[in-house]
């Protein structure tokens, strides 16, 4: 049904223009789900947007041919193609958050779409939407078609999208990253509709997406994308069970599993940095480290932990409710151990993690470092020990480090404000040090944050929080923003340091499977209550709550034969 | 060159706009201009003794009975109309650069200390603006001046009027920039860098000043350059109600003002040569301003 031979993409920039996609090719099936996988910048978007005609300018289609059954998109004028986007192809964009109109109902949106491809009246555009909505799974169409979209929950809005995306029955929809903001529970429902829509309704889908787990689990074909260029396509079970390419082996080597833990993950660099603590290097950083850490990891604990914030006011005269995002938190970490957080959104992972760097202060409850009293929020001085002590690895690396400040000024800035190193030149030499030991060139220090990718920049946020010599350092969802291969460098990376610093590490994440590889215990959070706390090994294979049970079994995965193939 | 221009995306895009070029060009002739008055002018405005009223009312030099000696001709007291406008030029920049420098200083001080703490310091702040943003900016500086009139002694009013006069308009102008400032801290602090650094027990004032402000300067380096504009225009509005500086040490807006004497009269030139300087050079600064702000912010492209 749709064919694509050829497909080169190119930017024009103040540079020349930039290949985006080069000698693309792709064949999707009516009722076929086509995973088009690859990292970022792998042009995966830019083959969607220039299938549908949407390229974001300057871009343009240098060459290639693009067919969707008889018809050559290519040729389309303006006109033409507007009136097949929608009516022949649909697309599903990544964020149901910003793709509805916040302004409109439900219904508004789904009666507008339709009658903008077909000419009905209203009463039978209203009568069709019920239809899909129902068809999408959602209960009691008639009624909730009336609401807003932020009176829906991030599932059932990508259903509504969904539904959107299909109500003028297209041939072909382009899925960008349909899950990627969604919790695993919602993301495998979303999931199934998806595989079902293909196959009672024959439509083609193009499912563009990151996650190998999420292809392996309902992709019929794939194909695996580099800078641009296909590396590898065909069938998912021939593709994924036997990969040829390089590359595609690379890219599942690097894919955490879920049922088991690695002690290293196979990355190729591997070869030419030897691992830290190994007699093949000596490094002044990793000297100056131990000198302050390894002889005493310490421990943490809470009690009885509880954060509540004010609550919306919804009346004059009462008093509102408090949200409380953490419930009676209480557990021990073990000095030198890592404690495995996870959770879905909104279960008060991260307000742990602010709790816990004295950036909010607990309602109830007590917490003890080394078993030392440890007051939060503003009581906790600017010049308490634990300010040195717990240091902190931020989620987004493009927003962690400050952009106008260069390398140099953000890894000297905790040894000059702790006092550590007294001696600029002192502190620039360290800086360099430690840059090499998380495996950055020295020469980083005079660059800003904005020439590095987003894995080097979370190696720089790893190296301030080592700088500030640390015992404890919290990383919260630290590889979420970052591609699968990078992920692997960077737990690599923080497994080393764990075995050479004995660090006390906690680690938040919503991905099961990566923190099965870094955990030594873990605490499975759900509404700010702890639902299940325990050894890794005990939690991942015998789970006794019924809810990490279900984390578990939702997880998308790669079956294991597959998984076998890769060295 | 042309590797160098591509390196900077600002200046390769300043090299494509052929308005902005234009009206750099002008707004640096007239800088220079204005800050080498005293060497560049023919004739000193300000000494009596250099001009007679012999000379009084020539046209431009184009015009019958025009002297190459005057190009753009005298006003009524005979004074050079290049010499009066470089003058009145340079003290309208003086006061709207220093009354814009002292409103970013208070401005941009109070938005960040407010958008950093919040809370009751904050919403202090903010209702004084709001207070600030309800009185016209004529009003404010109107009642500034009548106050330094009635508080000091006579002979220190005219050695401190343009101080007064700079005061006035950069209090009817900080509104603007702690509004700005404000907005975008807020933005700022729920940034992980500034998180960091807040965790590590930095000093606020350091926090505030060494990490956000140098985030939050692009939006304030284009409120700088629209309220440059500002200050210029409403310096040259007070002028021309007479609340301004007087006839001897005239200002753009003095200019104008006595210009206005003569709109009927034919001596067309005395009023349109520096209104059409006043537009030119605000105009220049606003497409800059504006240029600045598509720099700096790509969305609006």
């Amino acid at each position: 049904m749709l064919r694509v031979q050829g497909l080169t993409v190119k930017f024009p920039s103040r540079f020349g223009d930039v290949t985006a996609v080069e000698d693309m090719a792709m064949q999707i099936a009516p009722g076929e789900i086509h995973g088009l996988v690859g990292e970022s910048g792998a042009g995966k978007s830019t083959v969607g947007a220039a299938v549908i005609g949407l390229l974001q300018p300057p871009g343009y289609v240098a060459a290639g041919s693009l067919h969707l059954g008889e018809t050559d998109l290519r040729t389309l004028d303006r006109t033409a193609a507007h009136r097949m986007r929608g009516k022949r192809i649909s697309m599903i964009f990544q964020d149901p958050q910003t793709s509805l109109n916040p302004l409109m109902t439900i219904e508004d949106q789904l009666v507008e779409t339709i009658q903008t491809h077909e000419d009905i009246t209203t009463s039978d555009a209203q009568a069709r939407a019920v239809d899909l909505l129902e068809e999408m799974g959602i209960r009691d169409a008639a009624a909730r078609m009336q609401a807003y979209p932020h009176q829906f929950s991030g599932g059932m809005r990508q259903r509504v999208v969904i539904a959107l995306a299909l109500c003028t029955n297209p041939e072909l929809i382009i899925a960008d990253e349909p899950t990627t903001a969604l919790d695993v529970a919602v993301q495998s429902q979303v999931l199934d509709l998806i595989r079902r829509l293909a196959d009672v309704r024959k439509v083609g889908f193009m499912l563009i997406t990151h996650d190998i787990g999420v292809i392996a689990q309902i992709a019929d074909s794939v194909t695996v994308m580099r800078r641009g260029k296909l590396i590898e396509n065909g069938p998912t079970a021939e593709v994924l069970g036997r990969p040829q390419h390089a590359y595609t082996k690379q890219l599942m080597g690097a894919v955490p599993p879920l049922d088991r833990r690695l002690d290293r993950f196979p990355v190729p660099e591997d070869e030419t940095s030897p691992a830290l603590g190994t007699a093949a290097r000596t490094n002044k950083a990793e000297d100056w480290l131990l000198e302050g850490v390894r002889q005493n990891p310490i421990g943490l604990s809470l009690d009885g932990i509880t954060v509540a914030f004010p609550g919306t006011r919804t009346s004059f005269w009462h008093k509102p409710a408090p949200f409380v995002a953490l419930d009676d938190i209480s557990f021990e970490v073990r000095p030198g151990a890592v404690l495995g957080v996870v959770g879905e959104s909104g279960s008060g992972k991260s307000t742990l993690a602010k709790t816990l760097t004295g950036l909010l202060k607990p309602t109830a409850g007590t917490m003890t470092l080394a078993g030392a009293d440890l007051p939060g929020g503003k009581a906790r001085g600017r010049h308490h020990a634990s300010r040195q002590l717990i240091q902190m690895v931020f989620q987004d690396p493009f927003s962690s480090l400050n952009s106008r400040h260069r390398i140099g000024a953000i890894l000297s800035e905790p040894l000059w404000l702790y006092g550590l190193v007294k001696d600029a030149a002192d502190r620039r030499a360290l800086a360099k040090e430690m840059l090499d030991l998380v495996g950055m060139a020295p020469d980083a220090i005079d660059k800003y944050p904005h020439q590095f990718s987003g894995g080097q920049r979370q190696r720089i946020a790893v190296a301030r929080a080592l700088l500030a010599r640390p015992k404890v350092l919290i990383c919260d969802e630290p590889t979420s923003a970052l591609d699968v291969s990078i992920q692997a460098e960077l737990l690599n990376l923080l497994k080393d340091l764990q075995a050479a610093f004995g660090l006390t590490i906690i680690f938040i994440s919503h991905n099961l499977a990566v923190v099965r590889q870094m955990a030594d215990e873990v605490l499975v959070l759900r509404n700010g209550r702890v639902q299940e706390l325990g050894a890794a090994e005990d939690v991942y294979e015998r789970p006794s709550a019924a809810y990490t049970r279900e984390l578990l079994s939702l997880t998308p995965v790669m079956p294991a034969e597959w998984a076998q193939h890769v060295p | 060159m042309r590797e160098f221009i591509k390196r900077y995306e600002g200046l390769w895009l300043f090299t494509r706009s052929p308005a902005v070029i234009l009206a750099a060009i002008v707004a640096l002739t007239i800088l220079i201009g204005a800050a080498f008055a005293p060497w560049i002018a023919p004739l000193d405005p300000y000494d009596l003794a250099s001009f007679s009223l012999m000379d009084g009312l020539l046209p431009p030099m184009w015009e019958e009975f025009g002297t190459s000696r005057f190009p753009l001709g005298t006003d009524d007291q005979g004074r050079d109309m290049i010499s009066s406008i470089l003058y009145g030029a340079r003290l309208s920049l003086i006061i709207g650069i220093s009354a814009m420098a002292i409103a970013t200083v208070l401005g941009v001080g109070l938005g960040l200390a407010a958008g950093y703490f919040g809370g009751r310091f904050d919403a202090i702040v903010m209702r004084i603006a709001d207070i600030q943003l309800a009185l016209p900016a004529i009003l404010t500086a109107l009642l500034i001046d009548g106050i330094a009139r009635g508080v000091l002694p006579t002979d220190m009013q005219q050695s401190l009027r343009v101080t007064v006069l700079t005061l006035a308009i950069a209090l009817s102008l900080w509104v603007n920039f702690a509004r700005t400032a404000r907005a975008s801290t807020f933005v700022q602090m729920n940034k992980e860098y500034v998180q960091a650094a807040v965790m590590q027990g930095q000093h606020p004032l350091r926090v505030m000043f060494v990490h956000i402000l140098p985030n939050i300067l692009g939006p304030l380096l284009v409120i700088m350059t629209v309220d440059l504009a500002s200050a210029i225009l409403l310096e040259a509005t007070l002028s021309f109600l007479g609340i301004g500086l007087p006839a001897d040490s005239p200002s753009l807006g003095t200019l104008i003002r006595i210009g206005m004497q003569f709109l009927f009269s034919g001596e067309w030139w005395i009023l349109w040569v520096p209104t059409l300087f006043l537009v030119a050079l605000v105009i220049s600064i606003n497409v800059l301003g504006d240029f600045l702000r598509d720099v700096f912010n790509p969305r609006l492209r």
